[in-house]
């Protein structure tokens, strides 16, 4: 019997699309727009001008304060001007547009293929060396990964949970990160390990993967401490909570963190890129993208740079279809429909997915029956139904008390619904009332 | 049988007497006094419990105002000066004379004015479209076009123009209670002092963006081009984050700003139709002039 998360969840259909398709390497587009802001935290401020010139890997702009992170150039070139650009977020944010000249590299990256292996730098050495390169939660979240290597006093991790579930229908590219850069991502684990002085490390993989399974397990066969464990496939079990309850049987209380549990848990993308920053000194300029779709003719998965236009890598992937209604960025269930296709890639997109206009629609909302549905689909065990009503109805203290704060917004609830109730924008926007409330509160 | 009727009424008038015993004593013991004012108070109030004022409905507006020692901070915008006065006579205090307000969207992006880039299919409500993306349009400060606001007024002064998909207020109406300001989520509503003849001048545009990226997205946008800063005699126009603003109170509505501005993002409403252009305005800057000395 597989493990799985105990509470909720739902089980959408696979499409897994490009899990064969290896990794290509993307071509240099002729101008980035790179976000200051393409991570959870503060936004960066940006250090360059218009006209200077930048190399792959220089820094463009700096973190501010302990959650936030540094932002790499990722081409070489002229910076063309500092504007407002529609991101990823459908809002327009300050963004660094660089114009691309050559492909030259900093210094002190190493380009080359080999694989290193030894560890030497200190585990203080390798947060900074993570806190230098950039290194957000590949896995969409976007989490400065170094505040998850400093432990706070007082608790101790014993197990450092890996995330190679990938349980977004559609999206590949962890997938063939662990096929394909699986020996480089097993060094990278070794690296968190050590920075977070752990014992023990266990990489969680949902059992639509069974090469990605056992190509780890062979690799890890070896080496003592790394386990490799095949989940029961099951959406949203990439959710931290969830597979540390899947993996470790453990619950995070409510409005904790996986800290609290003596875990922490990294995405097998943000392995990947550890292990080039500290072994390769290599800043997290680049990521593998997941381009599919039904509609599209070569579903692929690619090395692309960050800033890179959205239009050229459906282009690598056979052009947009004619009958194309929506392109999301990020999996089908938390993913966001772009406003427009010259969005920029940022650090956490793992995907971009084409829907043909058939199906880009949502149903019309009809009335909701109390089927409780969505409670049983909530993998955080809250009541979908009954925040959307006290939403709309701005009991906002209510709200707070049903734990609203809780949902980490995975979409089961919207999804399982068959009144086609968008139960998520309701609570969205519950969220960021309460949100407010309580900075308010703090605040005072 | 006369014995049992007899018997029945006395003894159900004992046990009344009885009740009426224990039901004075215990009104009595736990009696609870109330400021008669209150009640005074509310009476004068219109009853609408719009909570326009910032309190819960017209009883929490009246107790708060017996308690408070200084009510010239209070202000019922449904029943205007004449409540307020009226509030003051009962409680003995003094109030100052406020303008009445009344509610103006500020924004013109009509679908020929501001075209669709985008459709928006989620749920029917600005404030979630408005927590998803910028909107349909390339504008991320204008109107959404949900209907918030006309959801929000309890006094059927705000509707929804089919043709221009924006939002219009009635303002025989309107009783600037605020509601439909604090619903938008892009704070496009303004509530701004009702001039004579409710005639009003504003700048109907609330995009921040530069120049060239807001008339991009839409025809009618505040430019930041300082034209109508120059041009008003009177300071009333100030201009920050490209975006000009006419202060209501200064402005003496003489019209110069509206003929100034290359994008028509300043409106006039209320205006009779001018004749002469040229002659008009300066018959009325004269006219307005002529007020400010009298001042």
């Amino acid at each position: 019997m597989l493990k799985t998360f105990s509470k909720g969840g739902v089980h959408p259909a696979e499409q897994k699309l490009s899990a064969g398709k290896a990794i290509e390497k993307l071509g240099l587009p002729k101008q980035v727009t790179i976000p200051i802001a393409q991570h959870i935290g503060a936004p960066s401020q940006p250090t360059v001008k218009k006209k200077d010139t930048v190399k792959a890997g220089d820094v463009i702009a700096t973190s501010q304060g302990f959650v936030s992170s540094n932002i790499h150039s990722s081409v070489s070139g002229t910076v063309a001007k500092i504007d407002q650009v529609i991101d990823t977020t459908g809002f327009r944010k300050p963004c660094v547009v660089i114009n691309v000249e050559g492909d030259e590299w900093a210094e002190g990256i190493d380009t080359r293929q080999e694989l290193v292996r030894d560890v030497t730098l200190s585990p203080e050495e390798i947060r900074q060396k993570v806190m230098d390169s950039g290194i957000v939660g590949m896995g969409g979240a976007t989490f400065p990964s170094h505040v998850k290597l400093s432990v706070p006093e007082g608790k101790k991790v014993y197990t450092l949970v890996i995330n190679g579930v990938e349980c977004e229908p559609y999206l590949t590219s962890d997938h063939r990160v662990m096929m394909e850069r699986g020996e480089e991502m097993i060094v990278g684990v070794r690296i968190l390990m050590r920075a977070l002085g752990v014992e023990r490390a266990l990489i969680g993989v949902e059992n639509n993967k069974p090469d990605a399974i056992a190509h780890l397990s062979n690799l890890v066969a070896s080496e003592g401490g790394i386990e490799v464990y095949g989940l029961k496939v099951k959406y949203p079990q990439g959710g931290e909570k969830q597979l540390i309850k899947a993996m470790l049987s453990r619950e995070v209380p409510s409005g904790g963190l996986p800290l609290d549990v003596g875990a922490v848990v990294h995405n097998v993308g943000t392995a990947l890129a550890v292990y080039e920053a500290v072994q390769k000194n290599k800043p997290l300029i680049e990521r593998v993208v997941t381009v599919t779709g039904q509609s599209l003719s070569h579903p692929t998965n690619l090395l692309a740079r960050i800033g890179t236009p959205v239009k050229d890598l459906i282009e690598a992937a056979g052009g947009l279809p004619e009958d194309t209604g929506k392109v999301v960025s990020g999996g089908p269930m938390m993913g966001k429909a772009l406003k427009s296709l010259d969005t920029p890639i940022v650090k956490g997109t793992s995907g971009i997915l084409v829907i043909p206009q058939q199906k880009a629609k949502r149903a019309p909302e009809m009335h909701c029956i109390r089927c409780s549905k969505c409670v049983t689909a909530c993998p955080m065990g809250l009541e979908p139904y009954l925040l959307k009503q006290l939403t709309q109805t701005e009991r906002y203290d209510e709200l707070e008390e049903n734990a609203l704060l809780d949902c980490m917004e995975c979409g089961s609830c919207s999804y399982t619904c068959p009144a086609h109730v968008p139960l998520l924008d309701y609570i969205r926007l519950g969220k960021s009332h309460v949100n407010q409330i309580i900075r308010k509160r703090k605040d005072k | 049988m006369t014995t049992t009727v007899l018997y029945t009424i006395i003894s159900l008038s004992i046990l009344g007497a009885i009740m009426a015993v224990i039901l004075y004593v215990v009104a009595q013991k736990f009696k609870v006094y109330e400021d008669p004012r209150i009640d005074q108070v509310e009476d004068a109030l219109p009853g609408a419990n719009c909570g326009g004022c910032g309190y819960p409905g017209c009883r929490g507006f009246a107790e708060a105002m017996v308690k408070a020692d200084d009510i010239s901070e209070f202000n019922c915008p449904v029943g205007g000066n004449d409540t307020m006065k009226e509030v003051a006579r009962i409680l003995g205090k003094e109030i100052e004379e406020k303008e009445p307000k009344v509610a103006v969207v500020r924004c013109s992006g009509s679908f020929q004015n501001r075209p669709r880039t985008t459709e928006y299919d989620g749920p029917g409500s600005c404030a979630i479209e408005a927590s998803l993306y910028g909107g349909e349009t390339g504008c991320h400060y204008g109107c959404l076009g949900k209907g918030d606001c006309v959801e929000a007024c309890d006094f059927e002064a705000i509707f929804m123009n089919e043709e221009t998909g924006l939002p219009y207020v009635v303002d025989e109406n309107c009783t600037a209670c605020n509601a439909c300001v604090t619903a938008c989520p892009n704070d496009i509503i303004e509530l701004r002092e009702r001039k004579k003849k409710d005639r009003k001048i504003y700048v109907s545009c609330v995009n921040q963006d530069k120049g060239a990226l807001a008339r991009k997205v839409c025809q009618v946008a505040c430019i930041g081009c300082n034209k109508c800063v120059k041009v008003c005699p009177f300071d009333a126009i100030t201009l920050e984050n490209n975006l000009a603003y006419i202060d209501p109170v200064k402005c003496k509505l003489c019209r110069k700003c509206v003929d100034e501005c290359p994008t028509n993002a300043i409106v006039e409403v209320g205006f009779p139709p001018r004749r002469k252009k040229k002659e008009k305005t300066e018959k009325e800057s004269a006219g307005a002039q002529d007020q400010t000395k009298k001042q």
